[in-house]
């Protein structure tokens, strides 16, 4: 299987290795996300017109979905500002690792965390489905209300330092954080891997530094050893394990595209995530690009009845119709055995569906409303700014005959693909794929019937 | 062989880390910091009038109430936080200025006499768009003088709240152009062809004024509405359907009916009804015959001038000039009279 270490290049190497580069991108993340909160608070309510609105919602969703993570998996992680803050309370360092008054070996007390480590019954993604779903369900508001978004950015920052505060390393990152979730999910999809080169080193090492920290960085953020990574889903890329090893036992690699799908899932909770995921993209493609106005009035009623009928329907079809389906498919080959295993197995082909499908519902909403970028970098606020005198752009509709085709693509290479993992997995179960393809390409019928 | 690769750290190398975790807790700090600190201080060093329209439910025109001086201009900014409002102040004859959601529009008014003035969305921006009002307080605030011309309905104390249904209603629409050679041929034409005349008295009224002659109900009603024609012009016509286009059909309809697009929002609301006082009183039917032909040129006025009482019907004796209220009056009159080529 084709793989290249590219953090052997030396320009590449020095870049990862040298610590500023990330801070200074970081930094400037973290005075964006300062601003955003601050933009979505005072700025104006008007949504399309508040920096907040439209370069988190359109701009950063985005690029995340539409490049980062399907290309870089979880480098928006490696770069994310919101642990900052505890990170530097944690270690009461912000650059590396935490400063000793004397070298390390002498002074091993003081590397002894007052941080719990996170329970473990919550050691898995659960709570990060429950948080997706949570802001799933209010996104018509905090996607279109200033004040909200700005809210809920605050939370986020305030929770995680909260979080960082009680227990060891990025536990909001790891098991909380409701963006890291699907980021870890999609992340196995993406040509490219952190790994270490030769397991017998690592057996061998002295302290695990990569783990435990060492004079020369801090311990993994994301509480994983290295040794054991066999897939992208928990690895935020923090990068720091290339700067401790002291075997250069680390390298980024590139890779084919969805190499860690090869191994079948066997956790529910990232089966769940799949589902989660997909659900989601569908519901909102009906939602808010059908033609059903109704429904997209319930979504924003929130609290009322209706709305109560809205989110329970969306909850349902998510955690319960779904899977229902994809089960009851999956029953009719008889020969795949436990079926709890061959059901998380097979969910790994909704992986690249569900990221395929996400793709494809972005592309709709990006090029509808990215001429509202050059509005609000102008006018961030809304205050009747022109900074790069580009605050007058009208909303204009971008490419949109481009949408169709770009979107049918999507689509159709998200079924081919999925398919192409459902084959892998039912050759280990030595079973059918076609009941996994039959859901994914009535999902993949619905998605075209819905946006194309 | 670990040793090789990280010797322990001297002392130079301990102060050069501190020196860089210095740098990187100035630049975070320095970079958040301004992110935080350059907008807020640009926006509380802003002095300009700022004014910020939202939908009644909201908060309405926010500021509502400005002060300024008499004769001094005054420069506004405005800009809607929800749907598309209007500006337009009240008895100042001035284009509507729209006001477009997260747009800013400049607009500088000068005020040359000093009073109290009433400003007002112009846009049906929801159910409540008539409660979107607020004052410019021009000049000193001074007592409240009596006003220079007291509403007609006021001198003639005409109940407007008592039912005026019309007993009889005629059976075709009458025709001002049939009824004119009419009341030319009756002895007290002059009469019945008074401004005072037509003001005071509904068309029913004068209906049942010309009873006692050897005229059928058709030629009766055929004379009234030449009188109603006679105290209205094609220019009174034409912006009194303007007015009832921009202020009224939205409740009214643009027919009058009672059915517009505003009413089935009011009838939802009759939930309410038995729960208040303050009950939902749905449009009333401008184009119903028994209802309008009731009513006196002075009741109407009054009417538009006051508002409707406890109902969604606002007031507007601030907002029209007289003459706007009269064409307004004379266009509601159409509805129930053939003008011929009045209204082309």
């Amino acid at each position: 299987m084709f793989q290249r270490s590219i953090s052997d290049l030396p320009i590449i190497k020095r870049s990862l290795v040298n610590r500023w580069l990330q801070l200074i991108i970081q930094a400037l993340l973290l005075a964006a996300f300062l601003f955003m909160i601050l933009a979505g608070w005072i700025g104006t309510p008007v949504g399309n017109h508040n920096f907040s609105i439209v370069f988190l919602w359109i701009a950063w969703w985005a690029l995340l979905i539409l490049i980062a993570v399907p290309l870089f998996g979880r480098s928006w992680c490696s770069v994310c500002p919101i642990p900052l803050p505890g990170d530097w309370l944690q270690r009461g360092n912000i650059l590396g690792p935490q400063i000793l008054d004397a070298p390390l070996s002498q002074n091993k007390a003081s590397l002894k965390s007052v941080h719990a480590r996170w329970p473990k019954p919550l050691r898995n993604i659960w709570l990060q489905n429950g948080t997706f779903l949570l802001l799933a369900l209010f996104s018509p508001i905090i996607l279109t209300t200033p004040r909200v978004t700005s809210l809920v950015l605050a939370s986020m920052l305030l929770l995680a330092l909260a979080i960082s505060l009680i227990y060891t390393r990025r536990s909001f990152c790891r098991y909380l954080c409701p963006v890291g979730g699907f980021i870890g999910l999609y992340s196995q999809a993406a040509p490219i891997e952190l790994r270490i080169r030769n397991k017998e080193i690592c057996v061998t090492c002295a302290g695990k530094p990569c783990y435990n920290g060492s004079e020369a960085g801090y311990g993994c953020p994301w509480d994983v050893f290295p040794a054991g990574l066999t897939k992208n889903s928990y690895c935020g890329l923090c990068l720091e394990c290339l700067r401790t090893c002291p075997a250069e036992n680390i390298s980024v690699k590139l890779r084919p595209f969805s190499t860690d799908l090869n191994q079948p899932s066997t956790r529910l909770d990232e089966t769940y995530k799949s589902f989660v995921m997909l659900g989601s993209a569908m519901i909102y493609a009906a939602v808010f690009l059908g033609p059903w106005g109704q429904w997209k009035n319930l979504a924003y009623s929130l609290f009322t009845p209706a709305w109560f009928g809205y989110a329970l329907a969306f909850l349902v079809i998510i955690l319960v119709i779904l899977p229902a389906i994809f089960l009851g498919l999956l029953s009719l080959d008889r020969k795949k055995g436990n079926s709890r295993s061959a059901f998380t197995a097979f969910s790994t082909a909704l992986i690249p569906l569900g990221l395929m499908f996400w793709i494809a519902f972005t592309i709709s909403f990006f090029f509808s409303n990215a001429s509202y970028l050059g509005i609000s970098l102008s006018d961030p606020m809304g205050w009747g700014w022109d900074i790069f005198g580009t605050a007058s752009w009208v909303w204009q509709p971008v490419a949109q005959s481009m949408l169709p085709p770009l979107q049918t693509m999507a689509l159709i290479g998200g079924l081919l693909w999925s398919a192409g993992i459902a084959m892998k997995v039912a050759r280990r179960f030595a079973s059918s794929p076609i009941p996994v393809i039959l859901f994914n390409l009535l999902a993949t019928l619905i998605m075209l019937w819905l946006l194309v | 062989m670990k040793s090789e690769l990280h010797p322990h750290p001297d002392q130079s190398k301990s102060r050069s880390l501190t020196r860089q975790e210095t740098a990187a807790r100035v630049v975070v700090f320095v970079m958040s910091l301004a992110a935080i600190a350059i907008p807020v201080s640009l926006h509380y060093s802003n002095k300009q009038l700022e004014i910020h329209a939202r939908i009644a439910e909201t908060s309405g025109w926010d500021p509502d109430v400005i002060r300024l001086e008499v004769g001094q201009p005054l420069h506004m900014r405005f800009t809607s936080d929800d749907v598309v409002h209007g500006f337009a102040v009240g008895q100042k004859f001035l284009d509507p200025v729209d006001i477009l959601p997260g747009i800013w529009t400049d607009l500088t008014l000068t005020f040359d006499k000093p009073g109290v003035y009433t400003f007002y969305c112009t846009r049906w921006c929801g159910i409540n768009h008539w409660r979107m009002r607020g004052t410019l307080e021009v000049g000193e605030p001074v007592a409240a003088a009596p006003s220079a011309a007291e509403p007609l309905y006021l001198s003639l104390g005409i109940d407007l709240d008592k039912p005026h249904l019309s007993p009889v209603v005629p059976d075709t629409i009458p025709s001002a152009w049939k009824g004119a050679g009419l009341l030319a041929s009756l002895p007290d034409a002059a009469k019945y062809q008074s401004v005072d005349y037509y003001l005071t008295n509904s068309p029913f009224q004068v209906y049942e004024n010309l009873g006692n002659r050897h005229l059928s109900a058709e030629q009766r009603w055929a004379i009234v509405a030449a009188i109603w024609k006679a105290n209205t012009s094609p220019g009174a016509l034409v912006e009194g359907r303007q007015l009832f286009a921009q202020n009224c059909s939205a409740c009214h309809g643009t027919g009058g009916g009672g059915d517009g697009v505003f009413a089935d929002d009011l009838g939802n609301l009759t939930d309410y009804e038995d729960t208040s006082q303050h009950s939902i009183k749905m449009p009333a039917h401008l184009s119903d015959p028994k209802s309008i032909l009731g009513a006196s040129p002075a009741l109407l006025q009054g009417k538009i001038l006051r508002g409707g009482m406890g109902t969604g019907m606002p007031m507007w004796g601030v907002i029209f000039t007289e003459e706007q209220v009269w064409n307004l009056v004379t266009y509601i009159y159409s509805f129930q009279f053939e003008y011929d080529s009045l209204l082309s």
